[in-house]
């Protein structure tokens, strides 16, 4: 059988081992994926992001073909990050978790750094202002939520990545060119309109719900979202009021579709540019008049009051969001366990400014590098949980059978001042 | 295990590389796509989902032959954890394959074929697997 997979030399001599089993294996890992879908050649990419972090997934065999990978050599060409492990790197003993978890997950992060990968353990690379994509770059991105993002919102280049195919780019700096690093396939398939108010972050969470089911992987056309949204800022690494609401909406759309890239019109950058020409002219049409579907499947628990731990900060929270919670916390004395989830370099920046010791004298935990989605919450003896983010919400009743109440922040937050749910 | 059937001749079928390699054994065919991360178990090789056609059935040492993979991207490693725990099937064949499967079959070293009329095998055929090349030896009559 052969393939249309056009080659460069030196990307040929690659595959053949010209710098070792360990770039070769990557680029097998990047030329088969190329012929499986129909590439037509290798496009250089700017920057990755790895996902499959977490011990639980990778297990004892994975952690050790990370390090051999590492061994026979292989190093990152491109600025690599990483998604969330399944616990805080610097704080894990004092945080409860064992350390028959956590002695592999740091072998794990330790063969990353190797191949020099950075350990930003964050699944919002595009809030860090080092990494942070731009406009019709090429990238390689693993985790969900950051590839609609990418796509979506900066009008960048990337399909969603494996874990190890993520990491096998990174070493070859190259991606093959399918799927939505071309033209023809970031036309939309779907067209959404809205006949209900959209405001707090909660409701984007829903709405990313009720979408997310019914185009799958298909391609959003938001014809009217934008009367919903604050301008879009110039500096998306601090979130802001728009950012936020962007970053709960594309989180949800991956995790309960299978959505890379939504356009809104008039609002994102492809949108903005080519108009409706952005639009299949078979294009279904989805009208949404109610978030209560949404809310019925997310705030799934009714009959909970008691909340063992409110979590805020999925995907990772921004600094516009620690400002916020900062400022809603000044002063109180939290009834109930709180996890702000963020990103390590999100932290130090909001430790700057102050808002994470306002957090943490009000007994809320800033908490970096996790989730309570991928940590092991049960094993802390948390039962019950409260969230504004659409994405956790379903998550993490799935993965750590906890029972979940949803509503927007303020709620969250005074069921953290209070330790009830009203 | 069935024994091969050396006298009958076998069906040839050609499909795509998309892990080199030899093997040969006895089918495991699964009539719909498997999801590697939570529906195979790493330990032992058993399918766990109780949805599945195969639920209860272990993949280990078999050549495996299913439409594609689905589900988490994360069981590409899954299938490197069944091989590291020597559960993992001795080759898989798919009639169309996608990333989940292909990297998995890269790094755990399972030869592996795609674009095969995977209807041409059944359950108990002996099959042996050369690069792109399938060879098929119908199971005897019951």
């Amino acid at each position: 059988m052969t393939s249309d997979l056009k080659l460069t030399p030196q990307e040929i001599a690659l595959l053949e081992g010209a710098e070792g089993p360990g770039v070769q294996r990557a680029m097998e890992i990047v030329v088969t994926l190329g012929r499986i879908y129909g590439a037509p050649d290798l496009v250089p990419v700017g920057h990755v992001q790895i996902a499959g972090v977490s011990y639980k997934n990778l297990g004892d065999a994975g952690v050790a073909f990370l390090h051999e990978w590492a061994e026979e050599g292989a190093r990152v060409r491109v600025p690599t990050t990483l998604n969330p492990a399944g616990m805080e790197m610097d704080r894990w003993q004092e945080m409860g978790f064992d350390p028959a978890f956590a002695q592999p997950q740091i072998d794990a992060i330790m063969a990353f750094v190797k191949m020099g990968v950075k350990p930003t353990l964050s699944c919002t690379p595009y809030l860090f202002p080092d990494d942070a994509p731009a406009r019709g770059e090429h990238l390689a991105w693993a985790e969900s939520s950051a590839v609609v993002w990418a796509n979506s919102v900066v009008g960048a280049y990337t399909n969603r990545e494996g874990g190890p195919s993520a990491l096998a780019a990174a070493i070859v700096g190259r991606t093959a060119r399918y799927g939505y690093h071309l033209p023809e396939n970031r036309l939309a398939t779907h067209i959404v309109d809205i006949r209900c108010p959209v405001r707090t972050i909660a409701d984007f969470g829903a709405l990313s719900y009720m979408v997310g089911k019914r185009v799958g992987a298909g391609v959003p056309w938001f014809a009217d979202l934008a009367d919903w949204l604050p301008p879009l800022p110039n500096d998306f690494t601090q979130g802001g009021d728009a950012g936020d609401r962007l970053k709960t909406l594309g989180a949800g759309l991956a995790a309960y579709g299978a959505v890379a890239l939504y356009h809104v019109a008039g609002y994102t950058p492809e949108a903005r540019d080519q108009g409706e020409a952005l639009i299949r002219p078979n294009a279904q049409r989805i009208v949404i008049d109610s978030l209560d579907e949404g809310y019925a499947i997310m705030d799934a628990d009714p009959d909970v009051t008691e909340i063992d731990l409110v979590t805020i900060g999925c995907p990772h929270a921004s600094l516009s969001e620690l400002r916020y919670i900062a400022q809603r916390l000044q002063g109180q004395k939290l009834a109930t366990r709180l996890w702000v989830t963020t990103g390590r370099i999100t932290r130090a920046r909001a430790e700057q400014a102050g808002w994470v010791q306002i957090i943490e004298e009000a007994g809320g935990e800033v908490v970096a590098d996790t989730c309570a989605v991928v940590a092991p919450v049960r094993s802390l003896g948390v039962r019950t949980m409260a969230t504004n983010a659409g994405k956790m919400a379903n998550y993490a009743p799935m993965h750590s059978g906890v029972k979940m109440r949803f509503g927007d922040i303020d709620r969250c937050l005074d069921a953290a001042i209070t330790g009830r749910w009203k | 295990m069935t024994n091969p059937d050396e006298k009958q001749s076998p069906i040839i079928l050609q499909g795509r590389v998309v892990r080199a390699g030899k093997a040969e054994g006895e089918a495991l065919v699964s009539p719909e796509p498997i999801s590697f991360l939570g529906g195979v178990d790493p330990e032992t090789g058993v399918i766990l989902d109780p949805n599945h056609a195969l639920h209860g059935v272990s993949i280990a040492d078999k050549i495996l032959v299913f439409p594609h993979g689905k589900g988490s991207t994360v069981g590409s490693y899954t299938i490197l954890r069944l091989a590291r725990n020597g559960v993992a099937p001795r080759a898989m064949i798919n009639a169309e394959s996608e990333a989940i499967t292909a990297v998995g079959a890269i790094i755990a070293d399972i030869p592996m074929v795609d674009l095969i009329d995977i209807r041409q095998i059944e359950t108990g055929d002996w099959v042996r697997v050369e690069d792109g090349r399938v060879e098929v030896r119908k199971k005897k009559p019951a």
